[in-house]
């Protein structure tokens, strides 16, 4: 499978050529992008532009804070989802949570 | 019941996790993602991710006997002492493979897996079919993983709850008298800290 250039986004960190995660989710919202742009979605200039703009919002996060935050937005952009269907999701993943025993799996 | 307790009646999810479930459960219902796709690219990276500091805790246990031991007798305290805490604080225990044992972890939830120690689990271990086939026929399912036991070797199927995960401490491979534990620490795998796989045979110098 051949990948982006992760070479064009800003400040990522890489071992090698390698991203690098330090928890699943990261790797999640990571993996995410990049299926979006190879199913056409967005182009990855369009992707590095608008993680630029979350890495230099001048807003203190994690890496992969700012690239979950350009994620929802340019998925609201494209129209792929709303932000207010993100959130209703959202909340919903939060009361699957609440009504599962812990140790099983959660499910909408 | 203390409002601790409580907390572990039911699963929880931070804000994070929660809008990213939202963003893949969402975008994949109206099929802007295949989630098989999203897990493919996962696992080009699986090898990388996560801390991996189990394979320290491994490596440790093989050069020091004193350690080992502690492990044995409490893991979870002998791996907070190298710094490694779950984000949940749940007890861990160490089963160690011999010629006559070995040890497989099962476990169907991302929620229940001790990535901080372990590295991120493989996609094909959240299945619930992995989990099943796993407790009927551990020794098809490592077959399956290229890892075909002596006979004489007994299997033990260790189910994580939510109170107790578990690490496999495999079997430290011959001919690595002379590695440092950083060289030991490469040759455990994520696999053979949940026991799909071996640790490693050293590379032999060319």
């Amino acid at each position: 499978m051949t990948l982006p250039d992760l070479s064009l986004l800003p400040d990522i960190a890489l071992a090698g050529n390698e991203p690098v995660f330090e928890e699943p989710w990261q790797a999640q919202a990571f993996a995410m992008a990049v299926t979006l742009h190879q199913s056409g979605a967005f182009t990855w200039a369009e992707w590095a532009k608008a993680l630029t703009a979350e890495v230099h919002s001048g807003v203190e996060r994690d890496y992969y804070q700012h690239w979950l935050c350009a994620l929802e937005k340019i998925v609201a952009q494209k129209q792929l989802a709303s932000a207010s269907e993100l959130v209703a999701c959202k909340d919903a993943w939060h009361e699957a949570a609440a009504r599962t025993p812990h140790g099983q799996a959660i499910a909408l | 019941m203390t409002s601790h307790d409580h907390d572990h009646d039911h699963s929880h999810l931070t804000e994070t996790e929660a809008r990213v479930r939202a963003l893949e459960s969402l975008l994949s219902a109206k099929g802007y993602i295949d989630s098989a796709a999203v897990d493919r690219i996962i696992q080009t990276y699986e090898t990388k991710i996560g801390p991996r500091n189990g394979a320290h805790v491994v490596a440790k246990s093989w050069v020091e006997p004193e350690f080992e031991a502690w492990l044995r007798r409490d893991a979870s305290a002998a791996i907070h002492s190298l710094g490694y805490h779950s984000r949940q604080g749940e007890h861990i225990e160490a089963v160690f493979n011999a010629d006559d044992v070995h040890h497989l972890v099962v476990c169907t939830l991302c929620s229940c897996y001790p990535w901080s120690v372990l590295g991120l689990p493989p996609t094909w271990y959240k299945s619930p079919p992995f989990r099943s086939r796993a407790v009927i026929d551990p020794r098809g399912v490592l077959a399956e993983f290229g890892l075909t036991l002596a006979p004489t070797t007994r299997v033990e199927v260790h189910d994580s709850t939510a109170e107790i995960r578990y690490l496999v401490i495999p079997q430290r491979p011959e001919g690595t008298e002379g590695l440092t534990m950083d060289q030991l620490a490469e040759l455990v795998t994520r696999n053979a800290m949940i026991g799909t796989g071996l640790a490693r045979a050293p590379q032999v110098a060319s």
